[in-house]
């Protein structure tokens, strides 16, 4: 093998590589610039979730619908996971049937407001009987109703550069949406279990419902929800709590 | 130099041993990159099932409701399994990744018609007889292709069936997924049983990779890694 071949092979391969390397460049600036890297997209696992992120977001249209079912089909148990929170001011609201407790929104929206229960249940509502699966494994089906998240967002009116809508619950399961999650038709506030006032240790007195992701990201006990175009500054800038404990920010699956 | 062993001046090596390309860089890349993928599979798929280990059949499961079967471990054995979705998914990347780059280069070089798909003869019952009878009998096959008929079918079971009915079945427990297709859940009558085929097609893919690893033994470990390794094998027929 001559000297000038091997030189001409690493030329070669040195430009292939820089070109490579530049193209990835460019491949991940489009790809922020679209929503398709997700916050948690550092670390050793942020391949695999950047790849299931994008690819996800690049198939479904922004309505493709999570299959809803009869009535019939209801599960007869609702296992619950994880208790209530045993903090204040919970326990004060629960005991005073949460007569006094609001939902904040804020963040970046033209008028932050706050709802009590009452107003949240005489807004347009939405009924629909979905599969709810948990990343453990076991799943439900189950009739939720409530406010679209969607009619309370152009409500407040949110800001041309939002991006992602944050939840804070009473306990610290933080959590947070993308746009094209959290205005999907069936992405609500649900303030109703199978026709009763939402059970405790389902999430009371509100909860979010995402049908097109694991049951982790229906966060329950809601108490704020924050418009923002950057997840970095809340928490330890991962998008929610659960990356903290080693899931994934997007639960699409 | 990989390349350097095609030129057929070079086929001589060490103590005059005929030696011959048996597996592409594609093939012996892809295999590889499989291979850790697997194993990462494996592993975090087991780290799953450690967190419910109870299956079911139809549309939902859980806690207080009848279960298909247990494994006869506790609930949630080792804690969250969070690091165990984030290697799943990862190494499923990975393996479909480097799967697809293998099976369009097969079509594209008709690897997989010349020397995977079994000829007419070759399914006459006698010689698939002739073939499990050697096979029960530890014989040797003569090297006139690198693989007999039985190898043939169950390889292109796996590629073809089995792999993609693994990826269908994890497709069919994605809610986002199946927002898109329903019919990759409707088309197993529920979102628990695909998980439940999903264990089931997992354990029979590792059950395969064991008799692959017994065959690759009885066939000569050094020599049959060593062509998986450096592409080349002493005195057999390519298999590219």
């Amino acid at each position: 093998m001559s000297d000038s071949i091997s030189r001409r092979k690493l030329i070669t391969r040195g430009l292939a590589v820089a070109a490579g390397a530049s193209g990835l460049a460019v491949a991940a600036r489009v790809a922020s610039h679209y929503g398709l890297i997700p916050p948690d997209s550092g670390g050793i696992w942020g391949v695999g979730e950047t790849l299931t992120y994008a690819t996800q977001r690049l198939l479904m249209s922004h309505h493709s619908l999570a299959r809803e079912f009869n009535r019939s089909e209801v599960s007869k148990v609702i296992p619950v996971s994880g208790d209530p929170p045993k903090t204040e001011p919970f326990e004060s609201l629960l005991a005073g049937g949460f007569a006094d407790w609001r939902l904040t929104v804020d963040g970046l929206v033209a008028h932050p407001s706050k709802f009590s229960l009452d107003e949240l249940k005489r807004m347009p509502s939405r009924s629909q009987i979905t599969h709810q699966a948990c990343e453990e494994g076991w799943s439900f089906i189950a009739e939720w109703s409530g406010v679209p998240l969607s009619y309370v967002l152009n409500l407040v009116g949110v800001s041309p550069q939002a991006k992602y809508v944050v939840f804070f619950p009473f306990d610290d399961s933080w959590d947070s949406l993308d746009l094209p999650d959290a205005y999907h038709p069936q992405t609500f506030l649900a303030y109703n279990l199978n026709g009763h006032d939402l059970p405790t240790p389902h999430g009371a007195p509100l909860r979010v419902r995402v049908a097109r992701q694991l049951g982790y990201k229906s966060v329950k006990y809601l108490s704020r929800i924050t418009v923002t175009d950057n997840l970095k500054n809340i928490g330890k800038g991962f998008g929610s709590a659960a990356p903290e404990y080693g899931y994934s920010w997007y639960a699409g699956i | 130099m990989a390349e350097s062993a095609y030129a057929p001046g070079l086929l001589l090596r060490n103590a005059g041993v005929l030696e011959t390309p048996r597996h592409s860089l594609l093939v012996r890349f892809t295999h590889w990159i499989f291979t850790l993928s697997f194993f990462g599979l494996v592993v975090s798929g087991f780290a799953i099932v450690l967190a419910h280990p109870h299956f079911y059949w139809g549309e939902t499961g859980g806690i207080g409701t009848p279960s298909l079967f247990d494994l006869p471990l506790p609930t949630m054995l080792g804690g969250p399994s969070g690091w165990g979705r984030s290697l799943h998914f990862q190494s499923a990347w990975f393996a479909v990744l480097s799967g697809l780059l293998y099976a369009i280069s097969g079509l594209l070089t008709q690897h997989f018609r010349k020397r995977l798909l079994p000829s007419r003869a070759d399914l006459s019952w006698d010689s698939l007889r002739a073939s499990m009878l050697d096979h029960l009998r530890f014989k040797r096959p003569i090297e006139e292709n690198p693989y007999n008929v039985l190898q043939r079918i169950s390889y292109l079971a796996v590629i073809f069936l089995f792999f993609p009915l693994m990826i269908v079945t994890g497709f069919a427990m994605s809610p986002a997924i199946t927002s898109v297709f329903p019919f990759f859940v409707t088309a197993f009558g529920g979102q628990q049983t695909a998980r439940t085929l999903h264990f089931f097609l997992g354990n029979f893919l590792v059950l395969f990779l064991f008799v692959h690893i017994a065959m690759v033994i009885l066939a000569g470990f050094k020599s049959r890694m060593r062509a998986m390794f450096t592409g080349r094998i002493a005195g057999g027929k390519q298999a590219s």
